[in-house]
């Protein structure tokens, strides 16, 4: 027999029929269903297949618990594997179906692997394939079989076609929870003028309330319920909100799900939001977890927690079957019988205590219930559907007697309840075993965190109510100062009469399969069969049964498994211990975590203001760090990069060239201590730097390791601007700054970024006087470029003609190819302009604009250095620049550097590389290696590659052991394993082209 | 996330801020000794409670501040400007 939709009762709109759809058939449901709730009005049993047995499966909770309705949902882009059908909220058109079986859940071939079992229990991935090299092998071809046999839905292989947002959000007071306790604090703390959020993770708010028959405070539920709905207008209420994870300084991670259940979302809105709540104070109000009990088939289609039977009627109107027997060790089934019996349900209630409690069983069987005390579920009967559930009875010897079966088609079972108190685990607060209750508590919650209602072992409805208000009444006065009357909160209990701790029934001579997390076919022999083998620490036997892992995260059977562990190492519970839980409570979709930061959104893009003009004339682009930089400029459409680069790196060879070096990071120092403070920062002098001269100086971090390299301007007698590579512009900036806050705060000096406020360009090549001075204006003051004017590193003002006037420009004389050159900046606003009028002249004299690739094969054979050698392990004198260093002046790293490992002649040191062969060419990356040893990491590496404009050929940069000075003209082998090549190459010095200087300084 | 009280923008993630190491050690003077520059830059101390730590509001006002941590509970208990000029006149 199956589940039907009751004729009467539930909170659904039984005038608004949704329709939907589930493994491809249509089928119908109301307004207020659950896919869970909807499925069982349809009929249908079985609804899922389990992780590795295949065993089928039906719906065994109503809420984040479920282990059973693991179901996939949705289609195409949107297809979600793994969702729990208690907790998808059914609305028009919404497509679902059962996953991890062929051809669909009812029918399932996969089922086979339950007959073979016994091979798949706990440990079964980490013994099968062990062995002498021959386990890897045999893992690699049959893991893919049994990940396709053992396993969950599959989610979509697409693009996330939905949005989500990220909200910042703040509150006086966040209440997590709209049950009883939840409502209460939320009203009480309102009224006191306190800004609360209260957030519920069902699409309803009641929490318990939502299925309760009971009468509250001279109302019925239902009614105590919306009024205080009606009391909390001003409270922030999300419904579809999940509070998953709770982190240092109480930040809260909510998730809210905003379209998953609307029927045709308006596109513009998100499909969640991932909010991130820094509350004063947080009453967690999140309720408990029934538990099941393990015995023997106890995951047939049909069983089910009682406490859920008694939601599926009460709140959905919908009966799981026609003969119901609940099985319960406390007083709470006797309700959930008792809602059964009313709803016309044949019911057979199972006390597994020796005496029922008088008043309960006397309710019982006045509404219609059968009330069996002393007795045990022992064995489901049925495969696919429940036929019948064996009974027994505990002998003289404690042992369970069999007996007859009950015929029924439906079974619930209570085993007791489990405070929700996960979020608190996530703190770290360590929950204390109440043997009394048989559950775990809160023990001491983290400051500002206070616990309500039955998270906390509070019972009876009313007490819960009364602890919220003492929660909220505690907040208020923290919080305002005010004393709110409130009664004090309750002592945790309230069942009339003591339960009957029941974690599982067995038989002797009889081998049951019982499960304890039926999400992971993780079954009571599976952790008995741990603890023999040694996994006796609860967090072990988690891991090698994957009890309570992933999406269940110790809401079923977490406190069944510790207890059988418990009993297997014949020690107690609190000294076997618990594993903790970890975020998040309910899964998330990662989209979430995303937010808006996909795609282009993913990070900044920046782009130099002189980037349109590039993209105009066709550049192609690289990325470096956020910055888009022109790899190079097509002389006309098609022009690979090989043709292109080795033709502007010629170009500026031989004539000119230009190029946007707008990216180099640009930091002002000022201040009366600002060559004081360059000086201790660089290995070399700045002291004495005259005015309108700039300089090339190297940083070394504290360890005497080059941390950075660039050219420092000096504007005026207090005024420098210096810049950085690309690369670090911004470690500089922050190095700087931590320098003179926290070591030098007596150093009159004041820095600030002006990268952005800077575009510049650099003049490249033996015409690039001739280039520069047809685009100058006159100028009175500045501009005179000459060798005697503007010599090397000299600094000038000047005015640059553009289309619509003069602009005013900064000109350096600095050269980073190699050939004579000018670095020319102006005020970001007008870099495009500067650019454009700069293009034309080089273009006059027959040059062109160069990129990145250009401009590494002119500092390759310069012989210049950037972060691809500056790697973070080279010293001064590994990259040839020892002589830079200032013996007049102490400096950051000057120390450090000299340790004795530091100073050895042997260390890899830069030299250039050139194939013996003409034609042969090798990578970046490649090992230098002695010719005759070729193997493991060699003598050095190589750093950079190109076509060498000038030298001819191809031509390499790198490191060697000793250095040019021990291996100038030798032969090497360049070793690239990986590309499968070798090549001889020659050994040079790095300064082979113009190694005077002379072109620079002409 | 921990909350990091800036001086100058009031409590904030510790997202906006990157951590700068120790704050108790002391940098010596730029030509001590290689003993004392090996103790400052590679020596240090793994507390366990109470700790004073540097971090760079990067992502706010770019004040170096030291942080008062509890290693074990995460707790903070104070921020102030590194730099101690300022710290000083904003008294």
């Amino acid at each position: 027999m199956s589940g039907y939709r009751l004729a009467r009762g539930g909170i659904v709109e039984r005038a608004r029929p949704l329709g939907f759809t589930w493994d491809g058939r249509a089928m119908q449901g109301l307004a207020g269903d659950t896919l869970a709730s909807a499925l069982i009005a349809n009929g249908e049993r079985i609804v899922a297949r389990s992780f590795k047995y295949h065993r089928p499966r039906g719906v065994m909770s109503a809420g984040p618990e479920e282990g059973g309705a693991l179901v996939t949902v949705g289609a195409g882009p949107r297809r979600e594997p793994n969702a729990k059908a208690t907790q998808v909220e059914l609305c028009q058109g919404l497509v679902a179906g059962g996953q991890n079986a062929w051809p669909n859940v009812r029918f399932d071939l996969g089922r086979v692997n339950d007959v073979f079992g016994r091979f798949l229990a706990a440990g079964f991935y980490y013994k099968t394939f062990i062995g002498l090299g021959r386990g890897t092998a045999q893992w690699m071809f049959f893991e893919k079989f049994i990940r396709k046999a053992a396993g969950m839905g599959s989610a979509s292989r697409e693009p996330d076609p939905d949005s989500y947002d990220i909200v910042h959000d703040h509150c006086d007071l966040l209440v997590i929870g709209s049950g009883p306790a939840g409502l209460a604090a939320a009203e009480l703390a309102a009224s006191h003028g306190l800004d609360v959020m209260l957030v519920e993770q069902d699409f309803a708010l009641g929490g318990a309330l939502l299925a309760s028959t009971e009468t509250i405070e001279d109302q019925p539920a239902a009614a105590w319920l919306s009024a205080r709905l009606a009391a909390l207008k001003d409270v922030r209420i999300l419904p579809r909100t999940t509070a998953f994870g709770l982190y240092d300084t109480n930040v809260v991670g909510l998730y809210q799900r905003v379209t998953d259940h609307v029927s045709s979302a308006d596109p513009a809105l998100p499909r969640g939001n991932f909010r991130i709540v820094r509350p004063a104070r947080i009453i967690l109000a999140s309720g408990a977890i029934e538990r099941p009990v393990a015995f023997g088939d106890n995951d047939r289609p049909g069983v089910m927690l009682a406490g859920a039977m008694a939601t599926y009627v009460n709140r959905f109107g919908v009966a799981p079957g026609r003969r119901a027997v609940i099985a319960g060790n406390g007083d709470s089934v006797y309700n959930d019988a008792i809602a059964l019996a009313r709803a016309g349900i044949a019911t057979t209630l199972l006390d597994a205590r020796e005496i029922a409690p008088p008043e309960l069983a006397q309710a019982a069987t006045a509404a219609g219930v059968e009330v069996r005390s002393g007795y045990l579920p022992v064995e489901v009967q049925g495969r696919s559907s429940v036929n019948g559930l064996q009974i027994g009875r505990p002998a003289r010897d404690g042992h369970i007697r069999p007996e007859r079966a009950l015929p029924c088609d439906c079974i619930g079972i209570s085993g007791g309840w489990s405070p929700a108190l996960h979020l608190l685990s996530h703190r770290g607060a360590k929950p204390v075993w109440n043997a009394e209750m048989a559950c775990f508590l809160p023990g001491t919650t983290p400051a500002g965190v206070a616990v309500a209602g039955s998270v906390a072992g509070v019972w009876r409805t009313e007490d819960c109510i009364a602890h919220g208000r003492a929660a909220a009444a505690d907040a208020v006065k923290a919080l305002t100062g005010k004393k709110p009357r409130a009664a004090r909160a309750p002592e945790p209990g309230g069942w009339a009469n003591p339960i009957e701790p029941l974690w599982e029934v067995t038989v002797p001579g009889r081998k049951l399969k019982s499960f304890v997390d039926p999400q992971h076919d993780v079954t009571t022999s599976d952790v008995r069969q741990a603890a023999r083998e040694g996994y006796v620490s609860p967090e072990h036997m988690k891991r090698y049964t994957t009890l309570g892992m992933a999406t269940d995260q110790g809401k079923v059977g977490n406190v069944i498994g510790l207890a059988l562990l418990a009993e297997a190492l014949d020690q107690s519970i609190p000294e076997t211990g618990l594993t903790s839980f970890r975020p998040p409570y309910t899964p998330v979709p990662i989209g979430a975590f995303a937010g808006r930061a996909r795609d282009r959104h993913w990070q900044a893009e920046r782009q130099t203001p002189m980037h349109a003009a590039q993209v105009h004339d066709g550049a192609v682009w690289l990325d470096a760090g956020l910055w888009k930089r022109a790899w190079y400029h097509p002389a006309q459409p098609g022009e690979g990069l090989r043709e292109a680069y080795v033709r502007e790196a010629t170009a500026v060879r031989r004539s000119v060239g230009l190029i946007d070096v707008t990216t180099l990071g640009k930091i002002a120092v000022q201040g009366p201590d600002a060559a004081e403070f360059l000086n201790r920062v660089y290995v070399n002098g700045f002291g004495k730097l005259p005015v309108m001269k700039c300089r090339y100086g190297v940083l070394l971090r504290d360890d005497g390791i080059v941390f950075d390299d660039g050219v420092t301007w000096r504007l005026g007698e207090h005024e420098f601007m210096t810049t950085t590579t690309t690369a670090h512009a911004a470690t500089v900036m922050a190095w700087f700054e931590n320098l003179l806050q926290t070591r030098w705060p007596e150093l009159r000096v004041n820095i600030a970024s002006v990268s952005d406020q800077w575009g510049g360009a650099a003049v490249a090549g033996p015409r690039a006087r001739t280039t520069l001075q047809a685009a100058l204006a006159p100028d009175a003051t500045g501009g005179d470029i000459s060798n005697q004017g503007l010599p090397f590193m000299g600094i000038t003002h000047a005015r640059l003609k553009v289309a619509d006037g003069e602009i005013p420009v900064l000109i350096a004389r600095i050269s980073f190819s190699g050939e004579m050159a000018f670095e020319v900046y102006a005020g970001s606003g007008h870099a495009a302009a500067m650019w454009r009028a700069l293009l034309a002249q080089v273009k006059a004299q027959g040059g062109c604009a160069y990129g990145m690739e250009a401009l590494g094969a002119l500092r390759i054979e310069k012989g210049h250095v950037t972060a691809a050698e500056l790697d973070g392990r080279v010293t001064l004198e590994d990259a040839g620049l020892g002589r830079m260093a200032s013996t007049k002046k102490p400096f950051i790293g000057n120390v450090l550097r000299k340790r004795p490992d530091l100073a050895r002649d042997d260390r890899p040191q830069l030299a250039h590389f050139q194939p013996v062969t003409e034609g042969e060419t090798f990578a970046i990356g490649a090992v230098v290696c002695a010719e005759d040893e070729v193997k493991g990491h060699g003598l050095g590496w190589i750093t950079g590659a190109t076509v060498a404009p000038a030298l001819g050929g191809w031509l390499g940069i790198g490191f060697i052991k000793g250095g040019p000075q021990a291996w100038e003209g030798k032969t090497v082998v360049i070793a690239d394993p990986v590309r499968g090549a070798e090549i001889k190459a020659r050994v040079a010095s790095p300064h082979q082209y113009d190694p005077k200087g002379e072109r620079m300084h002409g | 996330m921990l909350r990091i009280p800036c001086p100058f923008c009031g409590p904030r993630d510790h997202t906006e801020f990157s951590y700068e190491g120790d704050a108790t050690v002391v940098y010596p003077a730029l030509d001590a000794s290689e003993e004392a520059w090996f103790e400052a830059v590679f020596l240090r101390d793994n507390p366990r409670g109470a700790h004073s730590e540097v971090w760079h509001h990067i992502q706010g006002c770019r004040s170096f501040l030291i942080v008062e941590r509890d290693t074990l509970t995460h707790e903070i208990t104070g921020a102030r400007l590194a730099h101690r000029p300022t710290a000083e006149a904003l008294k």
